[in-house]
């Protein structure tokens, strides 16, 4: 127990032991029968999650697995938290100063929250892809380069150049950027723009990367490009991806989550969500009838 | 699995090296932040040194101390036939040094040692007292007036005994003087009334703000009359009216870069046209009030044109589709709701253009005025040259004075920022 | 007085105009107000316009220029008593003549002979030219008025677009008065061009732009007018340089830090009360500045600096700082640095809030610091911008005159040492200009060759650092 005071003998940081968790947490039953465990050892265990922003909640007691290596699908109507939950699995939510985080979100069993998690090791293993594009306005390279830099990943120039051959090979913009590596990132077309984002979080090796509809600001062809790539990353990474497109959901994610009115309300393998929902809520959501 | 994440996380670290390197990097924000946090101290130090210091050196300037003393209107030494020729300094001196149980010598050097104690402010009394009553003479009055500022000075502790007698202005004598009057009860301490009721003078004991205030007043009258009306008029052509073409975009650059031409240069100009072209009287609260009114154009214009885009375009299609003109649209209802914001800007640029000294030096507003300025175009003197004007006095009792004179003028500007402040906070609307 | 009563009477006419239009529109209404095409309102106001502005005008016109037209009358023939006069006694006589006339104290020369005789001629001719013109004036403006009413009142009738002639009018106002902020800077212009072009007849503007000696005294004397070696200005633009540079190295940092502790770090209840803080540092008066650079700083730097001087061992540096003196270079740059800081900072932190959150957010979800963030991605981002602010405090440190005037000396001296006494650009135009000179000497007109060498360095510092900025928002909106 002594370790999970001490962030640099976490086992977030160092990636092994698996059951530094309050006993709280792990003889706790789920708040609702839609949140039985998925899998035996999720990489992700959210347990009675509850977001405010200044006095309004945002999510209520929030229960949820997430397995590693397979995409996880969060839809749900605008504004119903799916978002807010998102940002809570790197912590986010730290930058803005009215959020308030309850309950715990433990990774690999150890909690996100406590006090001895250090946010910036902790969003090393995590990484994020917004919404719209946000590539810095530097050259493509120094663009990727940025996270293995500030971790001190590479301790050579030619280690580097790999590092950022490589992330950008594993989003599939290598061939098209590979003769204008020291031109502005900003100069890139808007899904080159989302790859070179995702390059950028793959550069530091996390475990679990988060996405934040990070095709809605693109066009068809450039979504079913990002929706292969993230196909292609299941094998390696865990990954969280919030959407408002259902049918992305159906091609991309193992397994969904429908949330609603900040609650969650069911999740389970996308198959059977999609063609056997349980709760009505979803059943009408997934049919058209609100959203 | 977990093995395979550490593989994939930190293969090219060994574990002391991340540890190490995490910690460099959190005292590095550590570091910067307190870089940051030291900024704003440094900042705040500065302005608390700033204000301090000249609080502490004013506000000694409201306090004063004045003398009573029975003065004997010696009919020898008053000619009735020339009351302003008579030597009423000297029947002062010769008061105090009855008081004081002292004898002028043959060569007048100790009545000129009591004349350094006293204001000259009793003998103007005295004439005024005869000019109005010439049964006074031969009788006795009691006359209350200010002491000398180095006698002033004295009972505040800025003049110390303890000083070397050659380096003060006092000798032993004159303090010993002082003190023996203070016992008598004949000196008493009060708030200085008049520094608020005189204006300028050559004695800094009866010197005061007054001529300055009135004159700034005057000053800033013109100003707001002139840059007011013509800047709110210019942001409503530009911002409601104007095309966009390319002479708006002429006016628009030359705005905003009038905006940042050093205040000198208003002045120069002032001086080349107001008062070489079209003989507006130097020194004058006309030909500043209008240098200040050029200056402030920009910074009026600007401001309204803000308050006039934070009003949504709704209110415009509201009146524009009941059929009102553009013109009504624009008066009967987009300006007064930007009026708040509009005052704002404009009360705003006038408290800077009250603090304004440079370009008032160029306009020749630098000479001792010794009473209120009679009118717009008579020569008048306002704070902050008034300021500039003791700064340079030699007197240390001046010092004194100026440090008073701009607590006053931070006073009146601090007054109009609140006022601005709650405009902004009252009426402010948010859409 | 006279300007005055006939503005009133003039005001008292367009009202009485007002009345008349506004009655006449509501006679030819009979009554039925939607037969009209403007609100009644609008007809007296058209009427009254025409009847009120052309004549104020012209009153106006009459009080800017009626003097000069008067003087140049006056000054057409010259009289040979006058001729024998040295030109700036003909000066002096013809401002008693005006003096005289218009009842005012004239100067203390006294005036015998023929001079009397010229004098007392012109008097009386300055009284006649007077009247003349004050009657032709106001002659000329109640014809206006009269006129302009005849010309409106009968054109009212029910068809009549009274609402759009008076708009017509308001935007004639309104591009009137957005046209006074361009004349303001043609005015600057002009007349620093045209005094400076009188004052490089004199000087070569070479030998002001790179001569090395600036003493404009010398040149007062007879036998030395205009000697081009004294008007050197290099020595000033030193030390203009010196004190700018001494005051952004305080306030560069400072406002820097400030502003992104400020906009990245604090907290709101801290932001809410160091910004109203900063922008009371901000409001002070540079002559209060002046007074404490001149009374606090400059003392406590000298005695601070004879202290160390007196610490140390003895040699030249010793005596050197023994001998330092109030009014050196460092102490108006730190001062001037103190009054840049709020200015920094304030721009600074609205260039650094317009870099877009996504970036922040961005480079935090890669795991970096609050502190890498800002160095390695807020910072880049906003250079530009940040440049920029530098550019407009740089342009403000060198157009600050009241801290330089009472805290810098006046002895010109080319050098690069922050303790050593240095004199600026508007320090001399200052000292040039205040006090009784007469104007046309070149030593006052030197000022204006300042003055539009200030203008210049500025207006290029602002250009460019606006444009900056514009583009810089542009990137980002």
């Amino acid at each position: 127990m002594t370790s999970i005071l001490n962030p640099l003998a976490s086992p977030l940081l160092q990636g092994h032991a698996m059951t530094v968790h309050s006993p709280d947490d792990s003889t706790r039953a789920p708040a609702t029968s839609t949140a039985a465990p998925a899998t035996a050892d999720p990489k992700i265990k959210a347990r009675g999650v509850k977001v405010f922003y200044g006095d309004k909640q945002a999510l209520f007691d929030v229960d949820l697995d997430i397995p590693a290596k397979s995409v996880t699908a969060f839809i749900g109507p605008s504004g119903c938290g799916k978002s807010t939950f998102l940002r809570c699995i790197n912590r986010m939510n730290d930058t803005i100063p009215s959020a308030r985080v309850e309950g715990s979100i433990l990774i690999d069993g150890a909690d996100v929250n406590a006090k001895s998690v250090d946010p910036v090791v902790l969003r090393s293993r995590v990484g994020m892809v917004f919404q719209k594009p946000n590539p810095f306005p530097k050259t493509i390279f120094e663009n990727v380069a940025y996270g293995p830099r500030i971790h001190g990943l590479a301790t050579g120039k030619a280690e580097l150049e790999a590092i950022v051959e490589s992330s950008l090979k594993k989003a599939g913009l290598w061939n098209e950027v590979a003769d204008r590596l020291h031109q502005p990132g900003t100069g890139l077309s808007g899904g080159q723009q989302q790859r070179l984002v995702i390059a950028r979080a793959i550069a530091v090796s996390p475990e679990v990367i988060l996405m934040d509809e990070p095709c809605s600001a693109l066009d068809p062809i450039a979504t079913a490009k990002i929706e292969e790539l993230i196909d292609e990353l299941r094998s390696q990474f865990c990954i969280v991806i919030v959407t408002h497109s259902m049918a992305q959901a159906a091609r991309v994610s193992q397994r969904t989550a429908f949330f609603h009115l900040g609650k969650l309300v069911e999740s389970g393998p996308t198959e059977e969500m999609f063609t056997n929902p349980r709760d009505s809520r979803t059943q009408d959501y997934i049919t058209g009838r609100f959203g | 699995m977990t093995d395979a994440n550490l593989g994939a996380a930190a293969p090219r670290q060994t574990l002391s090296a991340a540890e190490a390197r995490l910690k460099k990097r959190h005292r590095a924000e550590r570091l910067f932040k307190a870089q940051g946090v030291a900024a704003i101290i440094i900042a705040m130090i500065f302005l608390v040194v700033l204000v301090g210091r000249i609080v502490t050196q004013g506000y000694s300037t409201f306090q004063t101390h004045t003398l009573s003393v029975a003065v004997y209107l010696n009919p020898e030494r008053i000619d009735t036939s020339d009351l302003s020729g008579v030597n009423y300094d000297y029947i002062v001196a010769e008061a105090v040094m009855k008081k004081l149980g002292v004898q002028d010598d043959d060569f007048g050097t100790i009545s000129t040692k009591v004349q350094d104690l006293v204001s000259r402010d009793f003998g103007f009394q005295l004439l005024n007292k005869l000019k109005a009553d010439q049964t006074l003479i031969g009788q006795t009055v009691t006359v209350t007036g200010p002491l000398k500022a180095d006698a002033d000075l004295y009972f505040k502790g800025q003049i110390e005994r303890s000083t070397d007698e050659g380096d003060r202005k006092l000798d032993n004598q004159q303090l010993d003087w002082l003190d023996k009057l203070q016992k008598d009860g004949a000196i008493t301490s009060g708030f200085n009334t008049g520094f608020f009721t005189h204006s300028d003078s050559t004695e800094p004991e009866q010197a005061g703000v007054l001529g300055a205030v009135v004159g700034s007043a005057m000053m800033l009258l013109i100003t707001a009359l002139i840059s007011v009306p013509v800047g709110v008029l210019a942001a409503v052509y530009l911002e409601e009216f104007a095309p966009k073409n390319r002479w708006t975009d002429i006016i628009e650059v030359n705005i905003n870069n009038l905006a940042a031409v050093p205040s000198i240069v208003y002045g120069l100009l002032g001086l080349a046209l107001f008062i070489n072209w079209l003989n507006v009287p130097r020194g004058s609260p006309l030909v500043g009030g209008l240098v200040l009114a050029l200056m402030a154009l920009p910074t009026v214009i600007i401001a309204t044109r803000s308050a006039l885009k934070a009003v949504p375009p709704s209110i415009r299609e509201a009146a524009l589709g009941v059929g009102a003109s553009k013109t009504q649209t624009v008066f009967h209802h987009v300006l007064p709701l930007a009026m708040p914001g509009v005052m704002t800007g404009a009360i705003l640029s006038l408290a800077h253009a009250l603090g304004e000294t440079a370009p008032l030096l160029m306009i020749g507003m630098v000479s001792f005025v010794p009473g209120v300025p009679e009118g717009f175009t008579s020569a008048a003197t306002v704070l902050p040259v008034q300021v500039f004007i003791w700064e340079n006095a030699s007197e240390r009792a001046f010092h004194e004075r100026t440090a008073a004179a701009i607590i006053v003028l931070l006073v009146f500007m601090i007054v109009m920022n609140a006022a601005a402040v709650i405009l902004r906070r009252r009426f402010e609307r948010r859409w | 007085m006279l300007t005055w009563l006939s503005l009133i009477v003039l005001a008292l006419f367009s009202s009485v105009a007002f009345a008349a239009g506004r009655r006449r529109a509501k006679t030819a209404a009979a009554g039925r107000a939607r037969v009209l095409h403007s609100l009644p309102d609008y007809y007296g106001a058209y009427v009254a316009l025409w009847a009120g502005i052309p004549a104020a005008l012209l009153l106006l016109l009459g009080v800017m220029f009626g003097g000069r037209v008067e003087d140049a009358i006056l000054q057409s023939t010259r009289p040979a008593a006058v001729q024998a006069l040295e030109p700036d006694r003909q000066a002096v006589f013809y401002s008693d003549v005006r003096a005289i006339a218009a009842k005012q104290a004239p100067s203390e020369v006294v005036y015998e002979g023929e001079q009397k005789v010229a004098l007392d001629a012109k008097v009386a001719e300055a009284q006649r030219i007077a009247t003349l013109l004050n009657t032709g004036m106001l002659g000329g403006a109640g014809v206006l008025a009269l006129a302009g009413f005849l010309l409106a009142f009968p054109r009212i009738n029910p068809e009549f677009r009274a609402r759009n002639r008076v708009e017509g009018w308001t935007s004639v106002l309104l591009i009137a008065c957005s046209v006074a902020a361009v004349l303001t800077t043609l005015g600057i212009v002009m007349s620093l061009i045209w005094e400076s072009w009188r004052f490089f007849q004199s000087v070569n503007p070479l030998s002001f732009l790179l001569g090395t000696e600036w003493s404009p005294q010398i040149a007062m004397r007879a036998d030395q007018v205009a000697s081009t070696g004294a008007f050197g200005a290099v020595p000033l633009f030193a030390g203009t340089f010196l004190i700018m540079l001494i005051a952004m190295l305080v306030a560069a940092p400072i406002g820097l830090y400030s502003a992104i502790y400020l906009s990245e770090y604090a907290g709101r209840t801290v932001r809410g009360v160091v910004k109203p803080l900063l922008e009371i540092l901000a409001g002070v008066p540079t002559v209060v500045y002046g007074f404490f650079a001149a009374l606090t700083v400059g003392p406590l730097f000298r005695s601070a600096f004879n202290a160390i001087g007196a610490a140390l061992p003895p040699g030249p540096l010793a005596t050197y700082l023994m001998e330092v003196q109030n009014q050196m270079a460092l102490v108006a740059g730190v001062v001037m640095g103190i009054m840049l800081i709020p200015f920094v900072s304030s721009l600074s932190d609205d260039i650094i809030n317009a870099v877009p959150q996504s970036l922040r957010d961005g480079s935090y979800a890669m795991g970096a610091t609050k502190s890498e963030t800002v160095k390695k991605v807020v910072l880049p981002a906003a250079l530009p911008g940040i440049m920029a602010a530098m550019l407009l405090a740089v342009s403000r440190a060198v157009g600050e005159t009241m801290i330089v005037t009472m805290a810098a000396g006046l002895q010109a001296k080319l050098t690069a040492n922050p303790l050593d006494t240095v004199t600026t650009v508007t320090v001399q135009i200052v000292t040039l200009l205040t006090g009784d000179q007469e104007f046309d000497s070149p030593k006052t007109l030197s000022a204006f060759g300042l003055g539009l060498t200030l203008f210049v360095v500025t207006l290029t510092l602002n250009i460019v650092a606006l444009r900056i900025v514009q583009k810089y928002r542009e990137q980002y909106d």
